[in-house]
This record gives C-alpha cells, sequence and structure tokens, in this order.
C-alpha cells in the first residue's frame, strides 16, 4: 500500500514540476492577500493588546492557505473521476487507501512549498517567530496537520461534486476562512459573529501559532488545533475510502 | 469468456437493464450496440464491477461478479475519454501503471508495450503531444498492462477521425488475437460491422438479437436492386418486374442480385422505360439496427 502511494505521489509530483503554473498561481494568492492585509489594510488596524498587525495577521495567512488547499485537493480528485481515472484505479488491484495517501502526500508537499513562500513574505513585512526552535517547528506541523485533514475533507468532496462545482468552492470557503481570527480579533466582531468565529476550526490553528510563534492576539491554547484537525480526518477519512470504493 | 444472465438494474424508477444475458466467447469481439439510453453502458459497468446489480448474474473468466476483487484481478477497462495522464510521457504512464500493479519488471512491461502499440517513437514526449489516435492506443496499452482476460471498451472511437479510429480498430483486433476478450459498445454501426465477431443489439435494456454481423444483415433477406422510375412510367413498370413500390417517390424494390438487375433493365429497355436511377443494394447493419430497435426515435 505504501508502495503504491509513493507510485501516485511521484506522479502527483512531476505534475507540480511539469506544470510549475500551477504552483505558481496557487502561491499568488496568498502573496497578494499578504500585501493587501499586511501593507493596505494593516496601517488601519489595532492589535487587541498591542502589537505588529505584521505579527498578529501572519498566523492567520499561514492558516487560511492551508485551509485554501481543500479547493486544490477537491479540484483535482474530480477531475480524475470525471476523467475516469478514477474507475481505471477502482477496476484494478490497487488499494483505494493507497491511492487517497498518495493524493495527501502530494498535496502536503505543495503546502511545505506555500508556507517556505509564505514564511518569506512574512519576513519582508516584519513578521517573525519569538519562540523557541521546537515551538516553531511544533506550529509548522499544527499548520500541516489542518492541511491534512483538509486533504481528506477534499477528497470526499472532490469525490462527491463535479469539477466545476469543486472549483466553485471558494465562494463559501473565503467567508468561511475570514469569519474566524485570522484577521481580526473575534472579539473586535458584533457579537454573534466573533461566536462563530471562536468556534471556527481555523481560529484553534491561528491562535496556537500565535502562540508557538510568540506573536500577539494568542490566547494560551494549542490543544484545540490538534483536536479539530483529528476529528475532520476522524470523519472524513474514513468516509472517503468508503465513497471511493462504493459502487453505484 | 464473459457471461450475463438475466442482470437486472434500475435507478431509481429508471430500469437501465431489463434482463441482460449474453455470452461472449473467449478471444472473441463482441459489440453492443443500441440507441442512447439502451443500457449500454450500464451493461458495462455492471460487468465490470463498478455498479451492482440488483438482480442476476455473471461471470468472468470463469470468476462470478460477485466476487468483485477476483474479478478486478481479470479485467480492464477503458472509457470514454482517454485516462492516461498528459502530462506525462507515454512511458512514464504506462510504467506507473505497472508499478501500480506490481509487475516484477515495470520498465520491461512498457518498453514492449509502446512496441506493441506503435509507440516506441514518441515514447519519452508528454503525452500532452499526442493525437487522438495514439492516446488511444497509449490508453489501450496502460489497460492492458497486466494482460486482462476481459477487456471492456466504451465507445473506443467517439470523438476520433476516420484514421484515428482505424489506428483504434487495429489496435483492438491484435488484443483480442493474442487472446483477450473484448466487450465493446458503439453508436457507430461501421465500428461493430468491422471489428466485432458478434454484435449484440440492445434495446430497451436487453438483448434483442446477437449474432455475427453478416448473419444479422442476412435476416432482412439478401441483397436488392432498387430503381426510380418517372411518374409516368411507373405503373407500367411496376406491372413488368412486380415488387414493392412507392408511387409518391417513384421506388421500386425487387429482391436479387446482379443477375436480377440485368434482367430488370433489359425488360424495363424492351418496354421502352429509361430509369431515373439505379442501385443494387445491400442490407446494411443499420437497416438492421433500425429494423430491431422499432426504427428511429
Amino acid at each position: 500500500m505504501i508502495r503504491d502511494a509513493l507510485v501516485l505521489t511521484h506522479r502527483g509530483l512531476i505534475h507540480w514540476r511539469r506544470n510549475p503554473m500551477v504552483l505558481v498561481s496557487g502561491l499568488t494568492y496568498p502573496i497578494v492577500m499578504v500585501g493587501l492585509f499586511g501593507l493596505i489594510l494593516g496601517s488601519a488596524m489595532v492589535v487587541p493588546g498591542g502589537g505588529e498587525y505584521a505579527e498578529f495577521l501572519m498566523p492567520g495567512m499561514f492558516a487560511q492557505a492551508m485551509a485554501n488547499g481543500l479547493l486544490t485537493t477537491s479540484v483535482i480528485v474530480a477531475t480524475d473521476a470525471r476523467r475516469g481515472v478514477t474507475d481505471r484505479v477502482r477496476t484494478s488491484p490497487v488499494s483505494p487507501a493507497s491511492v487517497v495517501l498518495g493524493r495527501s502526500v502530494t498535496d502536503l508537499v505543495n503546502s511545505v512549498f506555500e508556507l517556505i513562500v509564505l514564511v518569506a513574505c512574512g519576513l519582508a513585512i516584519g513578521w517573525t517567530a519569538h519562540g523557541s526552535l521546537p515551538a516553531a517547528l511544533t506550529a509548522i506541523g499544527l499548520l500541516l496537520l489542518l492541511r491534512w485533514a483538509m486533504v481528506w475533507l477534499g477528497i470526499y468532496l472532490g469525490l462527491s461534486l463535479t469539477p466545476e462545482a469543486a472549483g466553485m468552492g471558494w465562494m463559501v470557503l473565503l467567508p468561511l476562512t475570514m469569519l474566524a481570527n485570522t484577521f481580526v480579533a473575534p472579539e473586535q466582531l458584533p457579537a454573534w459573529l466573533g461566536v462563530l468565529a471562536e468556534w471556527n476550526p481555523l481560529s484553534a490553528t491561528v491562535s496556537a501559532c500565535r502562540e508557538l510563534f510568540g506573536n500577539p492576539g494568542a490566547d494560551g491554547k494549542v490543544l484545540p488545533a490538534v483536536l479539530w484537525p483529528l476529528l475532520i480526518i476522524g470523519v472524513f477519512a474514513p468516509l472517503s475510502v468508503r465513497r471511493f470504493t462504493r459502487l453505484s | 469468456m464473459l457471461i450475463a444472465e438475466d442482470l437486472r438494474k434500475s435507478f431509481r424508477a429508471t430500469p437501465a437493464l431489463t434482463g441482460f444475458s449474453l455470452t461472449v466467447a473467449a478471444g472473441r469481439v463482441c459489440a453492443l450496440l443500441g440507441p442512447n439510453g439502451a443500457g449500454k453502458t450500464t451493461a458495462v459497468r455492471v460487468l465490470a464491477t463498478l455498479t451492482r446489480p440488483d438482480a442476476g448474474s455473471g461471470s468472468v473468466a470463469g470468476v462470478p461478479l460477485s466476487d468483485v476483487k477476483a474479478v478486478r484481478e481479470r479485467i480492464a477497462i477503458v472509457g470514454q475519454e482517454a485516462t492516461v495522464d498528459e502530462i506525462l510521457t507515454g512511458r512514464e504512464n504506462l510504467v506507473m501503471w505497472s508499478k501500480l500493479h506490481h509487475l516484477p519488471d515495470p520498465r520491461a512491461r512498457a518498453t514492449e508495450l509502446l512496441a506493441a502499440f506503435g509507440l516506441t517513437g514518441a515514447a519519452d514526449r508528454r503525452v500532452k503531444t499526442y493525437s487522438g489516435g495514439m492516446r488511444r492506443r497509449l490508453d489501450l496499452a496502460a489497460a492492458l498492462v497486466t494482460r486482462p482476460a476481459v477487456l471492456f471498451l466504451d465507445e473506443p472511437t467517439t470523438g476520433l477521425d476516420p484514421r484515428a479510429r482505424a489506428e483504434t480498430w487495429r489496435a483492438v483486433r491484435e488484443v483480442a488475437a493474442a487472446g483477450t476478450t473484448v466487450l465493446l459498445t458503439t453508436q457507430y454501426l461501421e465500428e461493430a460491422d468491422r471489428l466485432a465477431d458478434r454484435v449484440a443489439v440492445l434495446d430497451h435494456g436487453r438483448v434483442v438479437a446477437e449474432d455475427t454481423p453478416a448473419a444479422l444483415k442476412a435476416r432482412l433477406g439478401g441483397d436488392r436492386v432498387e430503381l426510380v422510375v418517372g411518374e409516368e412510367d411507373f405503373a407500367g413498370a411496376a406491372a413488368l418486374i412486380g415488387g414493392e413500390g412507392d408511387p409518391e417517390t417513384g421506388r421500386l424494390t425487387v429482391p436479387g442480385g446482379v443477375a436480377e438487375l440485368v434482367a430488370v433493365l433489359r425488360r424495363l429497355d424492351d418496354a421502352g422505360v429509361t430509369p431515373r436511377d439505379v442501385a443494387l443494394r445491400r442490407p446494411t447493419l443499420d437497416e438492421v439496427f433500425l429494423s430491431l430497435t422499432g426504427g428511429p426515435r
């Protein structure tokens, strides 16, 4: 199973390498967002408890990029299903778990690149990690854990939707990633929105990253950033594998 | 060897298969022919274990359909769209599938298949640069990495130009000659005629006729002579040569071949009638198809 997953990961990585535009366009969006929020809107932003807005913003940007990976995964999976690639894999003895595992490793490698570029952007606008190296690496690990949860959710959605519908997903995803503590602190929002933002799984990862990077706006909680993604994986990993193997 | 016995499948209230039975002998090519919505694709998906039938049974290479895992080890399916990866080269595609099937020497198998499908020259080019016919051939090659006992082709040449179609037909014939049983669906009667040993005509989810292309055509009777005469000559010509006629179009049809054609023309000439058009007609699969599936709809 691991060997099959590696073969499929290799396929995915060749795609990124030969089609670098996909990677470039995927990176442009977060860079533009960092520019917009960090430099333009940031000048008018106030961080509760004080601190630089860039310092407050970057953990949010990292987590938002991971959440947006949901789109990448679901569109690729939906396209493979439409083109019959999925049916061919289904009628072969290849284990379905290795197919989804291969997908998730490919997407994680892609996200590591994304994080490297974002960290560079952050450093350029005045963000730094103040904590220890192990703490910073833990934060990166939590971000990738969130991305991994998005892989499973994305596979499930990709197998359920057409590529066109999956591509429209950003209309739902964009407000959901902003209705969190990504750009502003929940207590600055109207009360009912603030409650939603507090409960957004994305907020858990953002808070934990602020804590571990030693950035302002942290609430001292790290555990929710482990539990939320694990919950999503626990629900959607078996659902994805079942949907993959299910016969119509 | 492929056997389907009284397979039934409905999608909600819409019946797709209503007692589908078919037997295809090993190493033969069978074409499933039918109008849109007759159940062709559903039949293939059920036999390829992609769709579970509501009732009925079947077997693939001696293995019952219910043993999904064992069936999947013995079949391959090529869908309506080429599933090969455009960004990879032809060779990389075949190596990938060989690896996924845990073949002992994936590179050797890829080289062998590239040669067999005439793709050696293009092996290290990206599939994106391939013509439609080359893609289809690579798609077939990818399906055959494991030497399946049964190959399913769902409309293998839809959207291809005549040259690519001929290339694909040649490749499919070679696959069958090597001992693989092929079940294909098609909307092209010419394809069934040229490619298949047996043709099964499907209508409303069941096989309404199954025979060789030649035998199906013979069911409509043999050759016939068809001529068109002017309105003023119609009554006289009809009395002279008999057969069926249509006064509206001036068309007269009599059974028979070349000898009958010469005899009819001689008789008309003696009577001073010159036909406007004359043709020797052989039944086509199109006519067989229309007569079996209740005409155009």
